[in-house]
C-alpha cells in the first residue's frame, strides 16, 4: 500500500514532506507524547541505535500531537539526533492517516511504520498503550525486508543472466 | 523477542554462585538514577540468596543521555581486566552524582589501587570497547526497552518495579 503523502513542521519554520525521503526507507513511529520519565523510552532507543537504521537505509522520524515548540524542547533535552514531526494542527490530521489516533485520548498510538524507498509501507505495528517495545522488532522488520529485496534482485539477475 | 538472545558465556562479568542454576542476568547504564536505585538491591539479593543464584552485569549505556555512561562501562571493563570489576561496579554505582567530575573515573582507579598504566590502556583498549557495544546490540535485540533490565533465566523480567519484594518474588516464582 502506498504510503498517504503528508507535510507536517519539523521546526517551528521547517516543514517535511514525506515525498521528499523517496530513495530511502522511511522507519515512522508514531508515539503519544513527549517527556516520557524512562530512560530508555522508545525513541531513545532510536536515538541509541540510528546508526543501525542507517545501515538498512532507513531514516527514523518520529510523529506526536505535541507542538513543535514542545519537540524543540524535548530534542534538545533528550538529545535526539532524528526528527520529531508536529502533528498538531488540524490535531492529529497525520496520525488518522494512518490509523493510529487514539480520539478518546487526543493523542497518537504508539506505532511503527516502515516505507520503502518507493514510499511503498511494508511492514507496520500498533502498540497495547503502556508498551514500549523495544526496537528489535522493527529491525527484524528491515532484515527481513534485505532479505526479500536480495532474492528479488537474485532472481532478476538469474533470469537476465539465462 | 522477550527472551535474551545472547545467551550468558565466558565474556559476561559473573558473580554470586557459578555453578548456580538460576541466572540472572542486568542490563544496566552506570548513569541511570533507576540503575542506581536497583544497585543495592541486587546487592542485598546476592547477600541473602546469594548461593542459588548467579549474576550477570551487561552494559546498556545510553550514550546520548549520559554521556559518560559509555566511559563508566569501560571503566569497569578496565578494572575487571584486574580482576576488580565487581568492586569497580560498586563504586562506579556509588559515585554516580560524581561523574561530571573531571578525573571521577581515575580518582576510582586509585581508590581500588590499580595499575594505572594498565588502567588507562586498558580503557581505551578496542577489545573492552567491542565489549560494550556487543553487550548493547545484544539488550537491543533481547527487547531491553528501559533499564534496568532484568532477565531470570534468559526469560525477561516483567514483575520489577523498583522494590526489593518486587526482585526477590521474581527469584521465588522460579525456584
Amino acid at each position: 500500500m502506498l504510503a498517504p503523502n503528508f507535510e507536517l513542521n519539523a521546526t517551528p519554520d521547517q516543514k517535511l514532506r514525506l515525498s521528499e525521503l523517496r530513495g530511502k526507507r522511511v522507519v515512522l513511529a508514531f508515539y503519544p507524547a513527549d517527556w516520557s520519565p524512562v530512560c530508555g523510552d522508545q525513541l531513545d532507543l532510536f536515538n541509541e541505535t540510528l546508526k543501525y537504521f542507517s545501515s538498512y537505509n532507513a531514516q527514523v522520524i518520529g510523529i506526536s500531537v505535541d507542538s513543535t515548540w514542545s519537540h524543540m524542547a524535548f530534542s534538545r533535552d533528550r538529545n535526539l539526533h532524528f526528527p520529531l514531526l508536529s502533528d498538531f494542527e488540524p490535531k492529529g490530521a497525520v496520525s488518522r492517516l494512518f490509523w493510529c489516533y487514539n480520539a478518546t485520548k487526543g493523542c497518537s498510538e504508539r506505532a511503527l511504520f516502515i516505507i520503502d524507498e518507493q514510499g511503498i509501507i511494508r511492514w507496520s505495528e500498533i502498540y497495547p498503550e503502556g508498551i514500549n517495545p523495544g526496537v528489535d522488532g522493527v529491525l527484524e522488520a528491515l532484515e527481513e525486508l534485505n532479505a526479500k529485496t536480495n532474492k528479488k534482485n537474485y532472481e532478476q539477475v538469474t533470469i537476465a543472466g539465462q | 523477542m522477550n527472551k535474551l538472545q545472547l545467551p550468558v558465556n565466558d565474556r559476561d562479568q559473573r558473580t554470586g554462585n557459578l555453578e548456580a542454576e538460576l541466572t540472572l542476568v542486568e542490563y544496566g547504564d552506570y548513569q541511570c538514577p533507576y540503575c542506581r536505585q536497583a544497585h543495592p538491591l541486587v546487592q542485598r539479593l546476592l547477600r541473602e540468596h546469594g548461593n542459588q543464584l548467579r549474576f550477570v552485569f551487561r552494559h546498556f549505556p545510553l550514550r546520548k543521555i549520559h554521556a559518560e555512561a559509555t566511559m563508566a562501562a569501560y571503566t569497569a571493563e578496565a578494572a575487571g581486566r584486574q580482576g576488580k570489576f565487581w568492586q569497580m561496579h560498586d563504586l562506579l554505582f556509588v559515585n554516580q552524582h560524581r561523574f561530571r567530575e573531571e578525573t571521577i573515573f581515575h580518582d576510582l582507579a586509585r581508590k581500588l589501587d590499580l595499575n594505572m598504566d594498565k588502567f588507562l590502556a586498558d580503557t581505551g583498549d578496542m577489545e573492552i570497547a567491542t565489549k560494550v557495544e556487543n553487550d548493547f546490540r545484544g539488550g537491543i535485540y533481547s527487547s531491553v526497552n528501559r533499564t534496568p533490565t532484568f532477565f531470570l533465566n534468559e526469560e525477561k523480567v516483567y514483575l520489577y518495579d523498583g522494590t526489593y519484594e518486587s526482585l526477590l518474588t521474581t527469584i521465588e516464582l522460579f525456584v
